[in-house]
């Protein structure tokens, strides 16, 4: 980035990019939470906790529009170009995939709230795995963006295929714990639809990183298949 | 069709220009952006020998249209002008009618058909035609600003050329005016080959279908394109960190 008197004229412009970003960081931070805590509310069976997730996920998406209102408002008056638009957009797609996530959050969370009187989840710790490396893809993928770190968005994506073989194997073994015992067809069903919520998040934070790839490249990839 | 193959301009001991090599597509709009004193209208202006009306400038390289060059020896740069037409940025229509400002190019060319309906032709392409059809014998400076400009372009479009060059058409017009001038061009560029100089960054953005960018030769006052490509990614994805930095504003 060029010093001097060049920067001056576009200085605002500089410091409402610099807003956009901490943003977009700081609602990616409240995603997380959410994760963290719905995943801690099922390890726990909390109900009140779960409760509060759902509560809290409304300010969530008042946060989402609030940036998205900031986009918009920069697209109109600055006449963004190059990796200034690329910014932008990158950042209006990334508050959307972090929305979703919340709702993934939510759904652990409501699932938490059904499950409360069933007996105890059989052991699965592929699920555990599967929320483990989710919540590390989100760390990465928002990390990517704060530093405009390519090769780390890199390795978000590539951890996606991962999640996909965890998740596989989660199911196999919920279907022969469903299939000795029937009795757990209702609390492996949930299970199943927990480990779904997660493996979407690793999706969505997929795309993140697929966001923060254009953005520093210009170059539209999917990583998705 | 119009191709700049290692092009130089000297104004007597001073170069303004270097080394420039650049293919204006057919029937396309190319703009030409870059900061003040860059040589974007010096460029502009060897491609149909404006130069050659300065003291003491010197073109070299060559200029291609049309497979021959418009430099070499024997070719008449009246007859260049006329193929390849211009517009400039302060409208300078004639102190004379608005049918003599369309129809005097066409005399002067020895135009031998119908001149009431070359001039009509001629304004109806530049948009003109129904502002001013009741009123021809009107002076083409009572015309508002945006129709003046409109009336140089039909008076350029009247000696039928393949290509026009705009020189800033809309520096000295109202945002409306230059709307209109603008989508003049989508629809002229069906049969015309355009180049256009802007100072305007969002016009050549919203115009052009090819973009050059233009910059001095580090530490010399001559211009030269430093990128050329579709509008498109030189807007969403330059290549060169001058060009990303002149058209995010960061270059002053």
């Amino acid at each position: 980035m060029k010093g001097g008197k060049n920067m001056a004229l576009r200085e605002s412009f500089e410091r409402e990019l610099a807003r956009l970003h901490e943003d977009v960081s700081s609602m990616g931070a409240e995603v997380q939470r959410a994760i963290v805590r719905a995943i801690a509310a099922l390890d726990h069976r909390d109900v009140e906790r779960a409760r509060s997730i759902i509560a809290e996920d409304e300010a969530i998406n008042e946060h989402r529009f609030r940036i998205e209102a900031a986009c918009h408002g920069l697209m109109a008056t600055q006449q963004p170009a190059a990796r200034d638009l690329r910014t932008l957009i990158a950042a209006l797609m990334i508050i959307v995939d972090l929305e979703r996530m919340a709702d993934h959050a939510k759904g652990i969370a409501k699932t938490v709230i059904l499950t409360a009187n069933e007996p105890s989840f059989p052991p699965a710790p592929d699920l555990r795995r599967i929320a483990d490396r989710v919540r590390q893809m989100l760390d990465q993928g928002l990390q990517a963006f704060a530093t405009g770190d390519v090769a780390l968005a890199r390795r978000v994506c590539e951890a996606d295929d991962e999640i996909d073989h965890l998740y596989k194997q989660l199911f196999n073994v919920l279907l022969s714990y469903m299939l000795e015992d029937p009795r757990t067809i209702t609390r492996c069903t949930y299970l199943l639809w927990i480990a779904h919520n997660l493996e979407r998040i690793g999706d969505l934070a997929t795309n993140v990183a697929e966001r923060v790839i254009y953005c520093e490249t210009g170059h539209l990839q999917d990583t998705n298949f | 069709m119009l191709e700049a193959s290692a092009v130089g301009v000297f104004y007597g001991d001073r170069e303004a220009l270097r080394e420039v090599s650049l293919r204006i597509p057919r029937r396309k709009i190319t703009a030409l952006i870059g900061p003040s004193g860059c040589g974007k209208s010096t460029l502009l202006r060897c491609f149909n020998r404006m130069n050659d009306l300065i003291p003491g400038a010197r073109v070299e390289g060559e200029i291609f249209f049309e497979g021959f060059n418009i430099y070499q020896p024997g070719v008449d740069p009246v007859e260049v002008r006329r193929r390849i037409g211009m517009v400039f940025q302060k409208p300078n229509p004639f102190p004379k009618s608005i049918y003599e400002n369309v129809a005097w190019g066409a005399r002067i060319n020895g135009y031998r058909g119908d001149m009431d309906e070359l001039v009509e032709r001629s304004l109806r392409r530049a948009a003109l035609w129904d502002e001013v059809k009741d009123d021809l014998r009107k002076s083409g400076l009572s015309l508002s600003g945006g129709q003046q400009q409109r009336l140089c372009i039909a008076r350029a479009l009247a000696v039928e050329p393949e290509v026009i060059l705009m020189d800033e058409p809309c520096s000295a017009l109202d945002p409306i005016a230059t709307l209109k001038i603008e989508e003049l061009m989508q629809e002229l560029k069906q049969e015309y080959t355009i180049v256009i100089v802007t100072h305007n960054m969002q016009q050549a953005a919203r115009v052009s279908d090819y973009t050059a960018m233009m910059m001095l030769v580090e530490g010399t006052r001559a211009g030269t394109v430093i990128e050329f490509g579709e509008t498109k990614r030189i807007f969403t994805n330059p290549r060169d960190k001058r060009t990303e930095d002149y058209i995010t504003g960061r270059y002053g």
